[in-house]
């Protein structure tokens, strides 16, 4: 019975979800059994071809980003896998990183718990702590449009709640793994994939079961299981015949590097939601931080074409000024927090003030378009989707590149007991798995970070009233902030 | 419900009828006249949709040499498309790895000590009897073991070799032979690690000379896994009543309750023939989720695990002996 009633949990959960996905407007697929379901999105996919000879690998991962490598790093380590045939296939060259550079890089991600984790498991972490990443012990997240703050911590201040690290900071950590992995993981740089041909879900007899990929200096290959790791775009995903939903939030990220006025203990990552969008101050060293401000495309072009002290001063007014306070709501919020302070006496923590910027690193502003992604299937006969190519979310909750690692560790610990069970490493049984646990965790995550963007978007006074005193009432419990806490560091 | 019930268990019970088919072959074989009973037992009329697969394709390999024209190599693969959907006919047979392999593997381990990461098997060299489409041997070979498989259905051979050979890895670590256990006792005695005897047993005529077999090939001290089904009232219910006379799964006369084989029984065997019992577990399959799991009742489906001792007792030795006596001389 207990069997029975885990079967029936793992085949209804999918179609639970789609529930959520029908929360994003794409509930077509919706009226259709989800098996087969499946089995139609794998026969359209499939072109039946002369079989391909080509060298036979168990594991193909494309994409050598953050994820991508990681994923190979992993499995290169699993003790259950050695002696499997793995080849991470990545465009680009390789990035080698022996001395960390003067300045630093602009695109950066905050690395929760779960993935140092990771990180140390595969070796990465003392690199990276040798070249260079900031600890945070403390979030600050506040309105512009009121006094609600809310603050994350660790209770004593004195454990960290993740860290900033640049992505070629990581990038070259895990790269310099895979190099002492060198029997037990191929990599291939500068190779690029031109096209992949998919097997049908079912046994056909002369024709060879596995993923054919043909590479652009027209080499082929063959593998058992393909892992997708190839971005937001990802060509893995469009050949597989994976449905995403995906819209883009008008909204351009602009990126620098700050440097602030005079050095600090510089700990606390800093976010405030602007009615155009979050803009977050993220510490690198004790006086450089690094910006990521989420605004509309058309102010995210102003702002790169300011001079640099015109962009400083726009930073540290987005940071401090009041524009958007009404009277009503600063009354209304003063009132509430009273009242919670009666409830509640040491649930609020003190407002801290950000740092002021004093300039920017020479040539360090960019931008990039927002968009929020999600495939509707994680995994296909043969074929699994990890990191941005399987979601891609808004960068206010600093989530992205954890998700990716929270799937790396997952799809890890289902091909690592497939492997000791004796299993075809591409069989859909335990992928299946992966899905479930994987959709289970970042569905909910992904809505919330969404619904965040949404509630923040505005200016509206009921709405402000609401998120202000929600904001505030969730300050102040301190459990359930230890839950969010806990759920973001998975 | 009643209809998934149905859907699910005919995979099984398919198995179980080809099964059957194979062993009665295989048990004819020893009898003795073998040519004769061959004939015997592929004219004899039958339905069933498997069975009928079987059929066609044996009467075409009679016909035809050893060489095969491109339409025999069709027939092997529309039955290669069988017995690898993990969601047709085998689904069963593909779902109970998730049991048998990990029994297989741990009892292995347990009982010589030591484990290598990566391919937790290699240097054991196992025995599939009775190895199908190849669904049991894969797997063993995939931890590294170095497999024979060996099946009297010629077909069923041409359809594992087809699908190993798309694995470069299996290709080297599996061998299949399309023969009966008594046709290579005599060249492959002490040659075993292991024998694996899954879904086997139950189709076989004369239980004692299968184990007699079985422990002939293995080196001493190496073990043998049997699964199969119970003689009780409840499998005479699930596997005839209910899926030969009133769903009308199977062909009435595929299964014969008599043939089934309790656990007590089966242990007394292999205990007088030099093994020792060290496990019993049952099984349960579950139809609607398609998944096994171990039980403690063996009821139904039971999988057991013995290790040939090094040299058998003595008692035993002589009672054997004077049972195979009296045979002679009549």
């Amino acid at each position: 019975m207990v069997i029975c009633s885990r079967a029936i949990v793992m085949s209804f959960i999918p179609s639970g979800l789609l529930v959520v996905r029908g929360l994003w407007g794409r509930p077509s697929m919706l009226s259709l059994p989800w098996a087969v379901k499946r089995r139609l999105v794998c026969l359209a996919s499939h072109s039946v071809e002369g079989q391909v000879e080509g060298e036979v690998y168990d594991v193909i991962i494309s994409g050598g980003g953050m994820v991508g490598t990681a994923m190979a790093c992993s499995l290169g380590f699993d003790p259950n896998l050695e002696g499997k045939k793995i080849l991470l296939l990545e465009a680009g060259g390789k990035k080698t990183f022996d001395s960390v550079h003067q300045d630093y890089g602009t695109r950066v991600s905050s690395i929760n718990l779960g993935s140092a984790t990771l990180l140390s498991a595969v070796g990465a972490w003392d690199h990276i702590l040798n070249m260079r990443c900031k600890p945070f012990k403390r979030m600050q997240v506040w309105d512009a449009c009121s006094d609600a703050l809310i603050t994350f911590d660790k209770g004593n201040l004195e454990d960290e709640m993740g860290y900033v690290v640049e992505n070629d900071v990581i990038v070259a950590a895990l790269t310099k793994q895979l190099d002492s992995l060198k029997g037990q993981v191929q990599v291939r740089y500068r190779s690029r994939v031109v096209k992949y041909t998919w097997p049908p879900p079912y046994h056909v007899a002369e024709r060879s079961p596995w993923v054919q990929v043909e590479l652009a200096n027209g080499q082929q290959l063959q593998t058992k299981l393909l892992i997708g790791a190839d971005g937001p775009n990802s060509m893995v995903r469009r050949t597989a015949g994976i449905r995403t939903i995906q819209w883009n939030y008008d909204q351009s990220a602009v990126v620098a590097v700050l440097h602030l006025s005079e050095p600090t203990e510089n700990n606390v990552a800093w976010q405030r939601f602007l009615p155009s969008g979050p803009i977050a101050m993220l510490p690198l060293s004790d006086s450089v931080s690094s910006l990521v401000w989420s605004t509309s495309h058309q102010h995210a072009e102003d702002l790169l074409s300011l001079d640099e002290e015109t962009f400083t001063d726009a930073v540290n007014s987005a940071f401090w000024s009041n524009e958007y306070h009404s009277d009503l709501i600063d009354t209304a919020g003063s009132v509430f927090r009273s009242a919670l302070s009666l409830l509640i006496p040491y649930g609020s923590s003190p407002r801290q003030l950000p740092p002021s910027v004093a300039g920017i690193g020479p040539q360090s502003r960019a931008t990039f378009p927002l968009g929020v992604g999600h495939a509707s299937e994680y995994i296909c006969h043969r074929g699994a989707l990890i990191g941005d190519a399987a979601h891609r979310v808004h960068p206010l909750a600093g989530q992205g590149v954890n998700l990716g690692f929270g799937d790396v560790v997952c799809l890890t610990q289902h091909l690592s007991k497939a492997a000791f069970d004796g299993k075809d490493l591409g069989s859909t049984p335990h992928l299946l798995e992966y899905e479930t646990d994987r959709q289970r965790h970042n569905l909910p995550m992904m809505a919330a970070i969404d619904a965040m963007k949404r509630l923040y978007s505005t200016k509206m006074a009921p709405f402000v009233l609401l998120r202000t005193l929600g904001l505030q009432a969730t300050n102040a419990i301190s459990p359930l902030k230890d839950q969010i806490v806990a759920f973001a560091s998975k | 419900m009643e209809a998934v019930r149905v859907f699910r268990t005919r995979g099984m019970l398919a198995q179980l009828c080809h099964n059957a088919r194979c062993f009665r072959l295989l048990s004819t074989l020893t009898a003795g006249n073998k040519r004769q009973k061959l004939q015997d037992s592929m004219t004899r009329p039958r339905v069933g949709f498997f069975y009928k697969t079987v059929m066609i394709c044996k009467a075409h390999l009679n016909t035809a040499s050893s060489t095969l024209d491109s339409s025999e190599i069709k027939k092997f693969q529309a039955l290669a498309n069988k017995w690898w959907d993990q969601h047709g006919e085998f689904a069963a047979l593909h779902s109970m790895n998730d049991l048998r392999v990990p029994f297989v593997r741990d009892n292995l381990l347990n009982l010589n000590g030591g484990r290598k990461s990566g391919f937790p098997l290699s240097g054991y060299k196992i025995l599939d009897v009775g190895c199908g489409g190849g669904v049991l041997s894969e797997p063993l070979a995939r931890l590294g073991a170095c497999i024979t498989g060996i099946d009297p259905v010629e077909d069923s051979i041409k359809t594992a070799q087809l699908h190993q050979s798309f694995d470069p890895f299996l290709d080297k670590h599996i061998h299949y032979k399309a023969c009966a256990l008594e046709d290579i006792t005599e060249e492959a005695m002490e040659t075993f690690d292991g024998v694996v005897a899954s879904e086997v047993v139950e189709h076989v005529s004369n239980v004692e000379s299968f184990i007699k077999c079985c422990h002939k090939i293995l080196k001493p001290e190496a073990s043998l896994f049997i699964t199969t089904i119970n003689k009780t009232k409840l499998s005479y219910v699930f596997g005839i009543l209910v899926a030969e006379n009133m769903l009308k799964l199977l062909p009435k006369g595929t299964h014969e309750w008599e043939k089934f084989i309790s656990p007590v029984e089966l242990e007394r065997i292999m205990e007088s023939n030099g093994f020792s019992v060290k496990s019993i577990k049952g099984m349960l399959y579950n139809p609607i989720s398609g998944l096994w799991s171990w039980i403690d009742s063996t009821a139904i489906n039971y999988a057991i695990h013995a290790v040939k001792e090094k040299v058998p007792p003595e008692p035993d030795y002589c009672r054997s002996e004077d049972k195979d006596q009296p045979e002679d001389r009549t």
